[in-house]
């Protein structure tokens, strides 16, 4: 039993982690296009966001694990990793967009006066964005960023239907396995994904007294 | 309204050289507004050129199109006889070459006094880290800011903060200089530290175009000064004869409101 938590608890952290990275790289990338000069960038973006951000995660996760595979898309041999795989790729997609929409309103924060500085001296778009702008909106947006991630990891609890070995589904293969202990096993549950929450949390408040700027 | 060909002869400074900024029939609109109206204006190399005017007249406005932070409707900018390139690495390149202070500092509030004016010389000049530290270190020294090199900007005096967005310019290496309303949003105890730098650059030889409501900076530095109003450059004159004859109605009106106190 308690092996069958630890597995579902790697299980949900290996998710967790993958998509932590993944959505941040494509959530950054999103909120760059989102205030570049290129209109077609900006159109995009703004597109991808409304449509992902607004489509139920469950549906998204049908179209990556049904529908990448009909198109015969794979990334592994093996059916289970292949499952985690896409269970990621729809997890980073979904993620992407409130990570994106998080920054931005960071980016917002940044005087532009700052921003016009760092042009005024020769840097590039991507280079004011890089070293003058997104830094300081990264800081300022750290507390509600927390709670996008935060929500992404009980999101992954969804990958449970759709063939993944994590939390959710050790809690459905332990209750199967002793139906009289089902309250227990359902706060047992509740208890590991509050301990990673709480965890994670922790860690971003952390980072907010380590990266307070000055003003 | 061309500038006065040859300003040199009882101006204070040393003879300008060949034309470094060439602005020639300039319009703007800021939607229905005529920010600029036909602005032609050329500053030449060493020159120190002050421009004034009534608030709302286009003066910062004008600044600001000579290194494109506002685009421009009508008419040619250009800087060395390069004209203005549109958007892109090329623009980059020509902003590396013309400094700008702001009248808000803009220092980067995440970095310190250092890396604010290191940022440039590595990022687009290229220059290692120690070249680079010691060419900013010369340059808060030249501004008086050595001490509070690794302090952040918000732990500065504003008249501190100017002076280190005069040194994050300065380390360009810039052909010309823009300051748009630099002493602005000092107190009044900070602007001299300003103005002092300023007008020691100013006899560096370094071409300046400074948007201000210093009189006494535009006595004692200016070669020219160019006063507008309404978005016209109305006249362009020296800064003895202008302050102490001005030609236009709405000059002699400007300076009746400035100098009455």
């Amino acid at each position: 039993m308690t092996q069958l938590f630890l597995s579902g608890t790697w299980g949900t952290l290996r998710l967790f982690l993958l998509t932590l990275v993944g959505c941040l790289v494509l959530g950054t990338i999103l909120a760059a296009m989102r205030v570049s000069p290129t209109p077609v960038l900006r159109v995009t973006a703004h597109t991808y966001v409304n449509v992902v951000r607004n489509t139920p995660l469950t549906l998204v996760m049908f179209f990556c694990v049904f529908g990448l595979p009909y198109l015969d898309i794979r990334f592994a041999e093996s059916a289970g990793l292949n499952s985690m795989i896409l269970a990621t790729i729809a997890l980073i997609a979904y993620t992407a967009c409130f990570v994106a929409e998080t920054l931005r309103s960071g980016i917002a924060t940044v005087p532009v006066g700052q921003a016009e500085a760092a042009r005024a001296i020769g840097l590039t778009f991507g280079q004011t964005l890089s070293t003058v702008v997104l830094p300081q909106a990264v800081r300022t947006v750290i507390p509600p960023l927390g709670s996008v991630i935060i929500a992404m990891l009980k999101n992954t609890s969804i990958a449970s239907a759709f063939n993944n070995r994590e939390l959710m589904s050790a809690m459905r293969n332990a209750i199967e396995l002793r139906g009289d202990l089902v309250i227990t096993i359902l706060l047992a549950t509740a208890v590991v994904y509050l301990v990673l929450a709480l965890i994670l949390g922790r860690v971003f408040d952390l980072l907010e007294k380590k990266l307070v700027i000055l003003r | 309204m061309t500038a006065d060909p040859n300003p040199a002869q009882t101006s204070p400074q040393p003879a300008p050289g060949r034309p470094l900024v060439e602005i020639t029939n300039v319009d703007k609109h800021f939607g229905e507004f005529h920010a600029l109206k036909d602005i032609t204006l050329t500053v030449h190399h060493g020159e120190v050129v002050v421009v004034i005017g009534p608030s709302g007249s286009g003066k910062s406005t004008l600044c600001r199109t000579i290194n494109r932070l506002e685009t421009i409707d009508n008419g040619t900018i250009t800087i060395d006889g390069k004209v203005l390139p549109e958007e892109g690495a090329q623009l980059a390149q020509l902003r590396s070459d013309v400094g700008m202070v702001f009248q808000s500092f803009n220092l980067f509030a995440h970095k310190t006094i250092l890396e604010n004016v290191t940022l440039g010389p590595i990022k687009v000049r290229k220059l290692g880290k120690a070249d680079a530290d010691a060419l900013a270190m010369d340059l808060l020294t030249r501004v008086g800011v050595e001490h509070q090199a690794q302090k952040f900007p918000a732990q500065l005096s504003g008249g501190q903060q100017q002076r280190v967005a005069i040194a994050r310019a300065l380390a360009m290496k810039p052909k010309v200089m823009l300051f748009d309303e630099p002493t602005s949003a000092l107190d009044p105890e900070m602007i001299n530290e300003v103005l002092d730098v300023m007008v020691e650059l100013a006899q560096d030889g370094m071409t300046m175009v400074v948007v201000t409501h210093e009189m006494g900076f535009a006595r004692k530095a200016a070669n020219r000064v160019a006063f507008m109003a309404d978005g016209e450059i109305v006249e362009v004159a020296e800064p003895e004869t202008f302050f102490t004859a001005p030609r236009s109605e709405r000059a002699k009106d400007f300076l009746s409101k400035i100098l009455t106190h």
